[in-house]
């Protein structure tokens, strides 16, 4: 595909939060992402699965703007991200355009990658104040709300240090969900917790696909989870989607032999 | 037993003294100079333009590769051919500043190397400007880190003031020798500057250390 083939923003009824037109990722000879077509409509709680090289967590780092895409384009909310417009067609963006739409997105990781620094609600106000302009009583009361939400009221004033894992990704989420973006990515939020707090993770995330307009992709290994919150389930094997759909059908009555093997595996081994 | 004067020692004390706060002074205000061009050294060799780096990267390996005596005589002696005259005060911390800064920058780099990736894509997933990166979050994580390489440059950058006596700044060193020249006596002279650096660089080392420990706790990063 040329670029003249890429609209310049997408307009109309039905616009996608997210779309995905043919992106390729490359790492040398290595095409982690081939052409991956991918539309995720606005509040739909999407899951990526799928064996570990797959290019699932490659896809969220497109989209939060931590690795360039090597061919085609991406869209959030209309406008592209990974280009600009200039006179009628597309050209890769610059600095300022990728902090303008990335603005949109908000995303925690698997390893939470708090500010160490910093307490639980000095995280959670740092951008507010310095991107978003927001008075500091003002990050702090929208701060000590989401802080209340994720459970940890009590622990505004900790260092992450000081809190266990569950606890620290659940600061993480307050601190993203802080910026009010309208898309949410999660990767892997759980694969670095024990057992036995994943659960209040997974109830944190349970409460935001709920109560909160918010489009989120979440990369997991938590079959049951994404079973049972997803509104889409993307299986991804070598670079593209071997197979989408509801998670019934995914989990239920899987269409693709790819997926068959995958799911019969980690679920024997769950 | 060797020849040693109280009455003289007690007679040259004051003026030695008094070179101690020229000596201080000259370690503070290099030392100064060094920790923010050192920082800038750093940074610079960060940036995406590759003859910027390219060109900084060579300087440090440059001023790292030569000896201090050297940098100082040739700011002070090599500049006024080009019409740049500095007194030895101005050359001294000029040479001694950027000496130490080309050193200092590497602590920095390596500190600033130690912070994880993730928090740099921490700071970009939450839409932090390259500033705000650096100054809110890269640079605090980086400074204890870099700490106890930046203590020992201190105390070394005091060590290395008596160089600055070759093109005579008043410091203990070069009136140590200016007394040892007017009176023929060396021993006591050169005593009391060994005693006086002592006395003053091991309490800055072990002040130092609590400094470094006092900074973790304070930026909560003990574990």
């Amino acid at each position: 595909m040329s670029m003249q083939d890429y609209p310049p923003s997408l307009d109309g009824d039905g616009v996608p939060m997210v779309r995905f037109k043919n992106v390729t990722k490359r790492y040398g000879p290595l095409t982690v992402l081939d052409a991956l077509d991918l539309d995720i409509e606005p509040n739909e709680m999407v899951s990526i699965i799928g064996p570990s090289g797959s290019g699932k967590t490659t896809v969220l780092r497109m989209l939060m703007t931590l690795e360039e895409i090597d061919e085609g384009v991406i869209y959030v909310d209309g406008q592209p991200l990974t280009h600009m417009e200039r006179g009628g067609r597309l050209v890769p963006a610059n600095q300022a355009h990728l902090r303008k739409i990335r603005g949109n997105i908000g995303m925690c990781f698997q390893h939470f990658n708090l500010f160490p620094h910093m307490t639980a609600l000095e995280n959670c106000i740092e951008a507010p104040i310095q991107v978003l302009g927001l008075s500091r009583s003002e990050a702090e009361e929208r701060a000590m709300e989401l802080l209340d939400m994720v459970g940890l009221a009590d622990k505004t004033g900790q260092h992450p240090a000081r809190l266990s894992g569950g606890q620290q990704q659940r600061v993480a989420i307050a601190r993203a969900l802080a910026m009010r973006p309208k898309v949410m990515l999660l990767d892997e939020v759980t694969s670095a917790l024990d057992p036995e707090v994943i659960g209040e993770v997974l109830n944190v995330i349970r409460q935001l696909n709920s109560e909160h307009n918010l489009t989120m992709l979440m990369v997991t290994h938590q079959m049951g989870f994404a079973k049972e919150i997803s509104d889409r389930v993307c299986f991804f094997f070598a670079g593209r989607i071997a197979e989408q759909g509801p998670p019934e059908q995914i989990f239920g009555d899987p269409q693709n032999e790819r997926t068959r093997q995958f799911l019969s595996a980690v679920l024997d081994a769950g | 037993m060797f020849d040693w004067r109280w009455d003289f020692t007690f007679e040259i004390l004051p003026r030695l003294l008094g070179a101690t706060l020229n000596t201080l002074a000259a370690a503070g205000i290099g030392y100064g100079i060094a920790l923010v061009l050192g920082l800038l050294l750093a940074l610079a060799q960060r940036t995406p333009y590759r003859p910027v780096t390219m060109v900084v990267r060579e300087l440090v390996e440059f001023v790292r590769s030569t000896p201090l005596v050297l940098q100082i005589f040739f700011v002070f002696y090599v500049g006024p051919q080009f019409g740049i005259r500095l007194s030895p005060w101005v050359s001294g911390m000029i040479a001694i500043g950027l000496h130490y800064a080309a050193y200092l920058s590497e602590v920095y780099r390596a500190g600033l190397d130690a912070v994880p990736k993730g928090q740099w894509e921490a700071c970009r997933a939450l839409n932090l400007s390259m500033r705000r990166t650096y100054s809110r979050i890269i640079i605090p994580q980086a400074v204890p880190a870099s700490l106890p390489g930046m203590g020992n440059y201190l105390v070394g950058i005091f060590k290395d003031t008596p160089m600055l006596s070759v093109i005579g700044v008043a410091e203990l060193m070069h009136t140590a020798n200016a007394l040892g020249s007017e009176t023929y006596r060396f021993l006591e002279p050169y005593t009391l500057v060994g005693i006086i650096f002592l006395a003053i660089s091991l309490p800055t080392a072990a002040g130092l250390r609590v400094f470094e420990a006092w900074v973790r706790r304070t930026l909560g990063m003990t574990k």
